[in-house]
């Protein structure tokens, strides 16, 4: 099973937590199962188990990963304030006795909450452990980046064993370009390694561009990787099927304190290269390859959609493919930004440059509006229910009358009964083109309406 | 309209100055005959009149002529010709601006072309826009409020306009970032720019004009969308004197606190919050933390969250504190505490105007408290401000004795004793508004004392009898608005008052008041400059008086007779040779046929009707009406004549430029269906 799909199954067990504030009505439609059987709803190691065994298949994505923080943060916001709203209960009615089952049921409501926001922690934190296990060298290395998501063997946290658990069953059989990727960039934030605390390799440009690197010693055939080396040497007889053939052979000597490795680039006068004034080291094979093939090779792979974006790494290219034709914002100069706002952000930087419409002005027409950059205010907006559009105010439409074309209210000479109104600008809007900004506050104002 | 010398200044047949047939008037150097022209507003004829005396003055009229504001734009042709140096072009009576016409209009006044208004103008589409601002690239000023059809692509035709100064998108709701962007590095001199509902708009557009137009003077961004992100930017534009943020519900307190303290806005001048409902005292601190020259702010209807600003206004005015420059501060619809009013009075600053407009809390304690440091105040509005008494006037009148301006409609606690100390002690007083008060003929003629009276409202005032009208009339010469909206006491005789002592009146409300007769309309048919006319409901009005109304009040443009069951054709036959001005008539529930309303749409002015429940009118008489009323933009109808026009004669006005408004409204029988005498039952007894 996949995160994502992990992730759809929650969120579909009860919408309404993301749909309705209401926390009343969330806890009135919960309860009915959980009256029932308690126990059966919440079944707390088996969706651990799962995304366990999720998370083995799965290579460390950091969007994915951004994600899953979200939407935990929103679970933590929820239960917050469902428990917020018992607090604010229990005042209330604290001259009376409370209902037995009511307190009963709100705790196994926020012990539910608390279980599933666990069990995705844990999840997600499995996720990274692919790329924690592929850089076990820097465990001792003063890597602040990485410690955080180290686990500790000898810490003692129940959760902390059942990672490490993890990291031994979690096989290495993840795209290792996409994670070297990661790594690298990871290293332009600075890590702090003394020149001399670490060894200097540097591979030939042959070596980095080969395309095996792991070759059978009996039949010749190259390997991008041992794993699979491992498992082709198994076809050439039984001594190569015993446990100890099959394991990595790295495994033991990765608890003697081996120097650290770091890499040098081949090609002369680059950063990457040892001689260099600022040398700053690749951390890993992947990195050197990707970052030759970045840097000093012909960007041979061309986007056929676009036609026009070049690469010289697969993965980047496979990277860009997947959002090519969705840069919809575009300068004058011919740049396009799959963001709004760093279209905007480049045009504030260059004098002359400006942002360029298409000529068939399908995006005013249509209405698409990027959701990531206004739907902050819109949310904001959405939460005051100030747009007023019941019909009931008389919006005067009129272009005749300068004084009155935008007052919203009609207010004849003398004004009695309308002092209690305060007088709300509705917006003159009954084109409805703008249903798309405002139908979330509406169809909220609706709701709260009927309660 | 501007003096600009026009290169020649003398005429040239001076000549034969004496001459038998030479035409007198060569005499005058156009340098005068130019000043004269100058001095010609007042009259809407004068100028053609002028154009029309010889052709000398034809000429120099023609070639004088800076401002333009055509009726039709079929017109429009003939003037370019005409008038080749108009400068400032108003289309705002056109409602049917489309691109050839534009484009007609930009290359006709390439070079002269500084200002044009497309505010009530519909049809024209970036491509005109995009011709006007190529060829009229000295345009300085340009409306184009209300244009919402207009999208991004037209943005980017106004970002050619480099001289650009002042803008107005507002309402232009389908303009996005992308197009504000352009505006914002294409018209870099900006200095006023409005983008009030253009509602598409977010931060990112606004943070780049403010990164980009850097002369920005004066911005509008109410009811966008907009955070403390672009504020940001915003509050860094050196130039930054008004600041207009009316209902921007994004901003709230934590994203103002966010403002870098050190930057801060120095040259704000005024500030409006209104409708902001998540801004509160410390957000506002926030956001004009340095400002020094501060002199207004608008913090208007907070509503529901911000009732917060109300109850801690004593937070708020200490906030206030350091702006010593701070001449006018509104507060309509908030909850005043007594506390705040404290504050308030310990403030430094001198204000001039104060308004609390429905504010819940104001005591007379408290408005007593306020003003009795504030001798300089010119303007208070204390609109429905319920609980204030005869203490409230009497300290406000004792203090504030060069005030103005005065609104307080509805302080039903206020008794009429209070309203002879307005009279007595306020004699500069412009403007006074009284709807609904228990003022009295006592408390009338004394308010008459306030010679420079220019606009006095007494609706509801059922205390108002002929005789304080009738003082009132001949002691304030100044009168120019009259709003005496059920005053049910007044007759004839005051309105004859009225008329004959304020010739300056252009505007009158005598609406369902049941003892006016025709003799009222004959009476107000002297004042000469009166432009609007409101005898709803008034039963004892007839065609006889509107046809002397007609006859007399030429600048006629605004007339309702709603329910004025006796107006019939006639009358209509008299304003539609005689209303030349009119541009707008209600005539619902008249006894107007097909006969009358087919001779008012010979009117060339007339934009906008209202006609619901016309006994007598027919769907064929209805249909030529429309047909013959070539600027009309607005009609409101009833919903029963939609299915009985055809559609081809919908589609042909709708071409034009004109908008129906379809209304389900029943038949009222009733004069007074709301009850109104009943509620306001003090003098039911003087009604027979």
């Amino acid at each position: 099973m996949d995160h994502k799909d992990r992730f759809a199954n929650f969120s579909a067990q009860n919408p309404q937590k993301w749909e309705d504030p209401s926390v009343l009505d969330y806890s009135s439609r919960i309860e009915p199962p959980l009256q029932g059987n308690p126990g059966a709803q919440i079944k707390f190691p088996d969706p651990l188990n799962e995304l366990l065994q999720a998370s083995k298949l799965q290579d460390w994505d950091p969007a994915a990963m951004l994600n899953n923080l979200s939407f935990l943060e929103q679970k933590i916001h929820h239960l917050r304030g469902l428990v917020h709203s018992i607090v604010g209960r229990r005042d209330r009615v604290s001259g009376q006795a409370q209902p037995y089952g009511l307190v009963a049921q709100q705790q196994q409501l926020v012990t539910a909450d608390l279980t599933s926001i666990i069990v995705q922690l844990i999840s997600t934190a499995g996720g990274l452990l692919p790329y924690v296990k592929h850089t076990p060298s820097t465990q001792s290395a003063t890597s602040p980046s990485l410690g955080q998501f180290q686990p500790q063997n000898g810490g003692g946290g129940s959760g902390g064993s059942g990672v490490s658990e993890l990291q031994n069953s979690v096989d290495v059989s993840t795209n290792e370009e996409h994670e070297s990727k990661d790594e690298e960039d990871g290293e332009e934030l600075g890590e702090n390694l003394f020149p001399g605390t670490y060894e200097i390799l540097q591979l030939e440009k042959e070596e980095i561009l080969a395309p095996h690197t792991h070759f059978c010693t009996i039949c010749g055939k190259g390997f991008k990787r041992d794993a699979n080396l491992r498992m082709h040497m198994r076809g050439h007889g039984d001594e190569y099927k015993t446990p100890a053939a099959l394991a990595k052979p790295n495994k033991e000597s990765s608890s003697e304190p081996a120097l650290i490795k770091r890499y040098s680039c081949p090609f002369t006068g680059c950063k990457r290269n040892k001689d260099h004034k600022k040398f700053q080291p690749l951390k890993t094979i992947l990195c050197v390859k990707n970052h030759y093939k970045r840097t000093h090779c012909d960007k041979r792979y061309t986007c056929s959609r676009c036609n026009t974006k070049k690469f010289s790494v697969i993965a980047d290219l496979k990277t860009h493919e997947k959002h090519c034709g969705k840069d919809k914002w575009l300068c004058s100069c011919g740049t396009t930004f799959s963001r709004k706002d760093k279209l905007f952000g480049h045009i504030a930087l260059f004098q002359g440059h400006t942002p360029a419409i298409p000529l068939d002005d399908t995006k005013g027409s249509t209405g698409i509006c990027d959701p990531g950059d206004s739907s902050e205010a819109v949310n904001k907006v959405g939460n005051m229910d100030m747009f007023n559009f019941s019909s009931s105010v008389d919006v005067k439409g009129s272009i005749d009358d300068p004084a009155g074309c935008f007052s919203p209210l009609n207010f004849e000479t003398c004004n009695f009964g309308g002092f209690h109104e305060i007088p709300r600008q509705p917006f003159d809007d009954s084109e409805s083109s703008l249903a798309f900004l405002l139908s979330g506050s509406c169809s909220y104002t609706d709701k709260s309406g009927e309660d | 309209m501007k003096t600009q010398g026009q290169g020649q200044s003398k005429r040239k047949q001076l000549h034969h100055p004496l001459s038998p047939h030479s035409n007198p008037f060569d005499i005058l150097t156009e340098e005068i005959v130019c000043n004269i022209l100058d001095h010609l507003h007042d009259d809407p004829f004068a100028t053609k009149s002028f154009s029309l005396t010889c052709k000398s003055f034809y000429f120099i009229e023609s070639r004088h002529r800076r401002i333009l504001k055509p009726l039709r734009p079929d017109l429009l042709p003939r003037t370019f010709h005409r008038y080749p140096f108009v400068s400032h072009l108003d289309l705002s009576l056109c409602p049917r601006v489309d691109d050839p016409t534009l484009n007609d209009l930009s290359s006709t006044w390439k070079a002269t072309l500084r200002s044009i208004n497309l505010s009530r103008s519909r049809f024209f589409t970036n491509a005109g826009l995009s011709s006007l601002f190529i060829n009229c690239s000295g345009l300085v000023e340009v409306d184009l409020c209300n244009a919402t059809h207009l999208t991004d692509l037209a943005a980017s035709a106004i970002a050619e306009a480099k001289n650009l100064e002042r803008l107005s998108l507002a309402r232009c709701k389908l303009i996005t970032d992308m197009g504000i962007g352009c505006i914002a590095v294409g018209c870099r001199k900006l200095k006023s720019l409005c983008l009030k509902w253009c509602l598409r708009v977010g931060d990112l557009g606004v943070q780049l004009i403010a990164l980009k137009c850097k002369q920005i003077r004066s911005l509008d961004l109410s009811y966008l969308p907009i955070t403390e992100k672009c504020l940001k930017s915003v509050i860094r534009l050196q130039h930054l004197e008004d600041l207009i943020l009316e209902g921007c519900h994004g901003i709230d307190d934590d994203g103002l606190s966010t403002l870098e303290q050190s930057q801060s806005c120095k040259s704000l001048k005024m500030l409006n919050l209104s409708n902001c409902q998540n801004v509160t005292h410390t957000g506002l601190s926030a956001l004009i933390n340095g400002t020094e020259q501060l002199q207004q702010i608008i913090l208007a209807y907070g509503s529901s969250v911000s009732q917060k600003i109300l109850k801690v206004t004593s937070d708020l005015a200490k906030c206030l504190l350091t702006y010593s420059k701070l001449q006018s501060i509104k507060l309509d619809g908030c909850i005043i505490t007594w506390s705040g009013i404290k504050a308030m009075a310990s403030l430094d600053a001198p204000f001039k105007e104060l308004s609390f407009s429905k504010c819940l809390g104001l005591t007379d304690d408290g408005l007593s408290f306020l003003v009795q440091s504030q001798k300089d105040l010119r303007k208070l509005d204390i609109t429905c401000c319920r609980k204030i008494t005869y203490n409230s006037i009497d300290s406000v009148t004792s203090s504030c004795t060069s005030l103005t301006s005065l609104r307080m409609e509805s302080c039903s606690l206020v008794p009429k004793e209070a309203f002879v100390l307005i009279g007595e002690r306020c004699p500069f007083l412009e403007e006074l508004d009284v709807t609904d008060n228990e003022i009295d003929d006592e408390g009338l003629k004394s308010i008459s004392r306030c010679s420079k009276l220019s606009i006095l409202k007494l609706g509801i005032c059922s205390n108002i009898s002929d005789e304080g009208l009738a003082k009132f009339g001949s002691c304030c010469p100044l009168l120019k608005e009259l709003d005496l909206y059920r005053s049910i006491a007044i007759s004839d005789a005051g309105i004859a008052a009225i008329a004959d002592g304020c010739p300056a009146l252009e505007m009158i409300n005598i609406a369902y008041n049941d003892k006016i007769t025709d003799n009222s309309l004959i009476s107000l048919s002297k004042c000469r400059m009166l432009k609007a006319l409101e005898i709803r409901g008034c039963l004892g009005v007839s065609s006889i008086g509107l046809s002397a109304i007609a006859v007399g009040c030429k600048q006629l443009t605004v007339l309702d007779i709603k329910k004025c069951f006796n107006i019939h054709d006639n009358g209509m036959l008299l304003l539609a040779q005689f209303s030349q001005n009119l541009k707008q008539i209600n005539l619902s529930y008249c006894s107007v046929t097909d006969v009358g309303l087919v001779a008012l749409a010979s009117l060339s002015r007339l934009q906008n009707m209202t006609i619901l429940h016309l006994a007598g009118l027919t769907p064929n008489g209805l249909a030529a009406a429309l047909l013959a009323c070539r600027a009309l933009t607005k009609v409101k109808l009833h919903a029963s004549f939609r299915p009985l026009l055809s559609q081809s004669i919908l589609g042909h006005m709708e071409a034009h430029g004109c908008v129906f408004h379809w209304r389900h409204k029943a038949f009222q029988k009733e004069m007074d269906p709301k009850g109104w005498k009943l509620h306001f039952g003090r003098s039911s007894s003087e009604v027979p």
